[in-house]
């Protein structure tokens, strides 16, 4: 399908195309998460309980990495709605991930004030450190690399965001050194962020 | 001028209440409640204060918009979506300075009657939030929020809402989707979400630093507030520099600032002492301006007069390594992927105008691909339920306008002329 003959559909899926997601295990929240969530569900009217579903599907992807089918149909009748109208909105939002992803989720900013700084180069490097294309996932299952839009920290540009870590002022050595130091310390290499020092956590 | 938003975000725990407090945290807010509510609303309007989020729409006016003798509840959001890409002052204010950000919004509870205020802050900013939601304990705890604040009667409850990685949602009705557990996509207007906005029920929405002034106002009046700053265009300012400069980061300056001054004295000038190619003045959606236009005040008519906007008041400087085909190309990147597929003109007219973008850049455009690309960004221009697609065709328009030459030179020579060493297979 090409809107113009000399241009190959080349930009990637479709915003309105739908990729299946995962099916996964069967889910259900841990006690703990599912009295977090009706926290959560306590600032909201309880006709609107549905204002919840985005917290629930952000607790979903803390307990196992992703939202599966199965996590989808769990969080409809938690939540009071069906599984095609939380798989609706678990597919617009790029926060959440349908399908498994690695242990370490990469993200390299590539929006402008990033891309200027070198977010291409860091992104390259990466790339070719873990012999994988952004949107790709390592054969260890450890490492998923992704290039994300403005993540709003474009005066400590280029950022890589580790899961929910940022790592700032990022260079290519940079960014090759973090991948061995996450390989080599784990969780540990993650304590070096710019927030984590200053706030001394 | 003497800073006032971020007065003492330098200091160790300026997040904290007991710090907070001795730099007069919460007294806007307890002179506020013994005032009447059309009172604070009138001071606002007074103050001239304008929007801090884009639109640079007058807040007093959009709180009197909220009909006074609905049944229904009212509620306060506060836009902490900060998605605009070159955007990043909000951060600052919710991270080292939150109590000022809750006063605010309880404020605006107070003069519009509501209640409940969320808000809604961006999902990449979960330790921001963490930040928010630990303020928010502690201000409760000493009767600064919860019930019967200050003994007034009053009562206001804040609540946290993060979202999940949609730059839609900071576009105002977006976000009441969203908040409501759906996706970011923007409502038809009128109504206006003044009269029906969340839960179809009477909304005032306002940016983070919108709301972060009404403090002031209440405390030092609205004559103090419009003292500051050109006529029409009132109060302190928070501008992010970001690109090639010297020092990027937060600055917070009365509006006479001009462009020039805010990236050669505040953030240090052009990095390695390069020249100025482009800046882009208020976030990715905002034309760009040649270094001939800086010489203007960086306020809301300043810039419109220099043919952009002000915007977020995000400035993305770009030194003459920049091509600026590429950036073009990297910002339309952006919003395809942002565009959230309600509006055909913006959806289909961002894919289109990335291919052809890719097209010249990569060197196998045709000249006629210039009026093509003209052509699909004037025919989203005017034609979705929202600003996105006048955002998206900005960085298009405004570099075909001042650099047309560099697209032409593409085409020509068949390849970028100028891959600076920065970026990718440098």
């Amino acid at each position: 399908m090409t809107f113009h003959p000399n241009m190959p559909y080349d930009t990637g899926l479709h915003a309105s195309a739908r990729q299946l997601p995962d099916p996964g295990e069967p889910f259900a929240f841990t006690p703990e998460r599912r009295a977090r969530l009706e926290e959560i569900a306590a600032h909201y009217p309880p006709e609107r309980r549905r204002s919840a579903l985005l917290p629930a599907l952000h607790l979903v992807q803390h307990q196992q990495g992703h939202v599966s089918a199965r996590a989808m149909e769990h969080v409809a009748e938690v939540i009071g709605v069906t599984p095609a109208e939380v798989e609706d909105v678990v597919s617009y939002y790029s926060m959440f991930y349908a399908q498994p992803v690695g242990t370490y989720v990469l993200q390299v900013c590539r929006t402008l004030s990033c891309a200027l700084n070198g977010a291409e180069r860091v992104t390259d490097v990466l790339s070719r450190t873990l012999g994988i294309k952004p949107g790709e996932t390592d054969a260890s299952g450890m490492f998923t690399l992704m290039e994300v839009e403005c993540l709003g920290a474009c005066d400590r540009a280029p950022v890589v965001a580790v899961n929910e870590h940022w790592h700032e002022l990022v260079t290519p050595e940079a960014a090759a050194r973090l991948v061995d130091d996450l390989r080599a310390r784990g969780p540990a290499a993650l304590s070096g962020c710019h927030l984590c020092v200053e706030k001394g956590k | 001028m003497e800073p006032v938003l971020t007065k003492f975000v330098h200091e160790p725990n300026s997040f904290t209440l007991d710090v907070s407090l001795t730099h007069g945290a919460y007294e806007g807010l307890r002179k506020a409640v013994t005032m009447q509510p059309g009172e604070v609303i009138d001071a606002v309007k007074a103050s001239g204060l304008r929007g801090r989020g884009g639109a640079g729409f007058p807040a007093g006016m959009k709180w009197g918009f909220v009909p006074k003798d609905s049944p229904k509840p009212k509620y306060v959001c506060c836009n902490a979506d900060e998605s605009e890409p070159g955007t990043f002052k909000d951060h600052v204010l919710m991270e080292r300075n939150p109590h000022l950000v809750l006063e605010g919004v309880a404020i605006a509870c107070y003069a519009i009657g509501a209640t409940t205020g969320y808000i809604y802050i961006r999902g990449e900013f979960w330790h921001v939030a963490a930040v928010l939601e630990g303020a928010i304990a502690e201000a409760r705890a000493r009767g600064c929020l919860g019930a019967d604040i200050f003994g007034s009667g009053f009562d206001c409850e804040i609540h946290v809402h993060l979202g999940a990685g949609a730059y839609e949602a900071g576009e105002e009705s977006a976000l009441l989707e969203s908040l409501e557990g759906k996706r970011a996509q923007p409502r038809l207007r009128p109504p206006f979400p003044a009269v029906v906005g969340l839960y179809g029920c009477p909304t005032v929405i306002n940016n983070v630093e919108t709301l972060a002034n009404v403090p002031f106002i209440i405390v030092n009046g609205p004559e103090w507030f419009s003292g500051i700053g050109p006529e029409k265009n009132t109060g302190p300012k928070l501008f992010c520099v970001s690109g090639h400069v010297n020092a990027p980061g937060v600055y917070e300056a009365s509006m006479h600032t001009t462009l020039r001054q805010l990236i050669y004295d505040h953030a240090g000038g052009i990095r390695g002492g390069r020249q100025l190619k482009a800046v882009i003045p208020g976030g990715s959606s905002t034309p760009v301006l040649l270094p001939s236009a800086i010489d203007v005040p960086a306020s809301f008519d300043g810039v419109a007069a220099a043919g952009s906007m002000l915007g977020s008041a995000a400035m993305i400087v770009m030194d003459d390594t920049t091509c600026m085909v590429w950036a073009a190309e990297n910002l339309i990147h952006f919003y395809r992927h942002e565009s959230c597929g309600k509006c055909t003109p913006c959806r289909e007219g961002a894919d289109w105008m990335l291919r052809i973008l890719r097209k010249i850049e990569r060197g196998d455009g045709a000249m006629r691909d210039l009026d093509l690309l003209e052509s699909v960004a004037r025919n989203i221009n005017g034609k979705t339920l929202c600003p996105f697609g006048e955002a998206e065709v900005a960085p298009v328009l405004s570099t075909l306008q001042h650099f047309r030459h560099e697209y032409e030179a593409h085409i020509r020579e068949g390849r970028c002329p100028l891959h600076a060493d920065w970026r990718r297979g440098a």
